[in-house]
């Protein structure tokens, strides 16, 4: 399978990505590791006309501890933050959740902003970013703006970005030391979850249950009233809306959704005991 | 934007098994056709074309891609390794093909190249891998034939190999599992 035809442009700093975007405007993509948009494009599934490779920006890769928060560059892949001995410590549950990332070979590739851009809800890591409350942080040809998590996913495949901003900065806040979890459900390791649940201390959040990751509210006002962690996640399928496809019906993922949700939070009640 | 400049041409130059490699190629080829197709290096196998399966697994910069979801563009100016750059100048094969054969870590050989090639990316990571860490590393890889355990068999060897090696290369230090750079640009140059 090979992509409908397109330009292929290469950016050399974030201005000249940002320069290049609002030339072609919305016939353009950025293309970062590629793990989400080529095989779409492979698939015809995406036609852009122009592609504006970000690989250059060696600057948006990186892992920085900043005061209260990890400030983590868009370009750094789930390879590095797997083996960050800095995110190991002060965010476990990105570091852990990065490493269950498709498999070796893509997160050698992928991005954590290119997965959070591309917005599909089956994706791992926007679930995670939810349940941590980060917020992220986009340039646009105005400067650069903060978007909360919990605002950024507006649909399948639709962010709060605008087509002429990109995604540069995710500013993680350091979690006080409670237990966290981070727990999905797939026929097969390398592929998307069926369902999936992100916990860090009583927020929870899930993959796939919705068409943007959800934070699972009642489960976390259960938790607030009180209720243990298997009666609070009996509440896990509350509010969402799953999808049926080949792998599941609505009821089964709302099924996987309540247990799913029951081992994270033992576990991460483990880890915080 | 005009069409015609549509299915444009990008020049890209890298090395590949040692050699520089230089081409202007259609923007959209993917990196998988660059090797077979370009530099006539036919070890790359295309299996499913869906970043799954992994029989197209090759180096980027000594690190395991699959190359049926890199664009030849994105490689331009790195360096590659495919399964006929692994063995020595003088033929002698690289610790993980003689595991692979020692193992019987293959039946029909479709997905080999990449198994090895993956596997030479996960002991350079982890030179000293248990057999949980062996499965796991290798889960970007299908196979249809053996049922992976002889497979695994054969990584544990070669890591086990490998920590031989470099014990006799250097002393006292940990098995890095990696090649020698002198190994690399003395590879099989594409033909």
């Amino acid at each position: 399978m090979i992509p409908a035809p397109f330009r292929y442009q290469r950016a050399s700093s974030v201005d000249e990505a940002l320069a290049l975007v609002a030339e072609y405007g919305d016939d353009a993509k950025f293309l970062a590791g590629g793990h989400s948009l080529l095989p779409l494009m492979k698939l015809r599934l995406a036609q852009p006309e122009v592609l504006i490779d970000l690989a250059p920006l060696r600057e948006l890769s990186y892992i920085r501890d900043a005061a209260g928060h990890i400030a983590i560059g868009a370009l750094t892949r789930h390879h590095d933050l797997e083996q960050s001995t800095l995110l190991a410590q002060a965010v476990p549950l990105l570091a852990h959740a990065a490493g269950q990332v498709g498999d070796p070979q893509i997160r050698h590739r992928g991005t954590l902003g290119g997965s959070l851009a591309h917005g599909d809800p089956a994706s791992d890591l926007p679930a995670v970013i939810l349940a941590l409350d980060a917020t992220l942080v986009a340039r646009g040809p105005s400067g650069q703006r903060e978007i909360a998590a919990a605002g950024f996913f507006q649909g399948l495949f639709e962010t709060a970005l605008e087509p002429d901003e990109l995604l540069v900065e995710i500013r993680v806040p350091k979690p006080a030391a409670v237990g966290w979890s981070f727990q999905k459900f797939t026929k097969r390791a390398i592929d998307w979850a069926i369902v999936g649940v992100a916990v860090q201390g009583s927020s929870v959040a899930l993959v796939n249950m919705a068409s943007i990751p959800v934070r699972a509210g009642a489960v976390e006002r259960a938790l607030a009233s009180g209720v243990g962690p298997r009666d609070a996640a009996a509440h896990a399928a509350e509010g969402t809306s799953p999808v049926e496809d080949i792998n599941a019906t609505p009821e089964y993922r709302e099924h996987l959704a309540r247990i799913l949700t029951g081992r994270a939070l033992e576990e991460a009640a483990g880890r915080a005991g | 934007m005009d069409r015609d400049q549509r299915g444009s041409l990008v020049k890209v130059m890298m090395r590949v098994n040692g050699a520089e490699v230089s081409a202007d190629v259609e923007d959209r080829m993917l990196l998988v056709h660059f090797l077979r197709e370009v530099t006539g290096l036919t070890a790359t196998n295309v299996g499913c074309d869906t970043t799954s399966c992994g029989a197209c697994t090759v180096l980027l910069d000594g690190e395991s891609v699959k190359s049926c979801t890199v664009l030849a563009a994105q490689a331009d100016g790195h360096d590659l390794v495919t399964a006929e750059g692994l063995a020595g100048p003088d033929g002698e094969l690289h610790p993980v093909q003689r595991a692979f054969r020692s193992e019987h870590g293959l039946q029909c050989g479709f997905c080999t190249p990449g198994m090895v090639l993956a596997s030479v990316s996960l002991l350079r990571e982890n030179p000293q891998p248990t057999e949980e860490q062996v499965r796991m590393g290798l889960e970007g890889n299908l196979c249809r034939c053996t049922g992976y355990h002889n497979i695994v068999r054969a990584v544990l060897a070669a890591a086990e190999d490998l920590a031989a090696e470099s014990g006799e290369l250097a002393p006292g230090e940990l098995a890095s599992g990696e090649l020698a750079s002198g190994e690399l640009a003395a590879g099989e140059v594409a033909r």
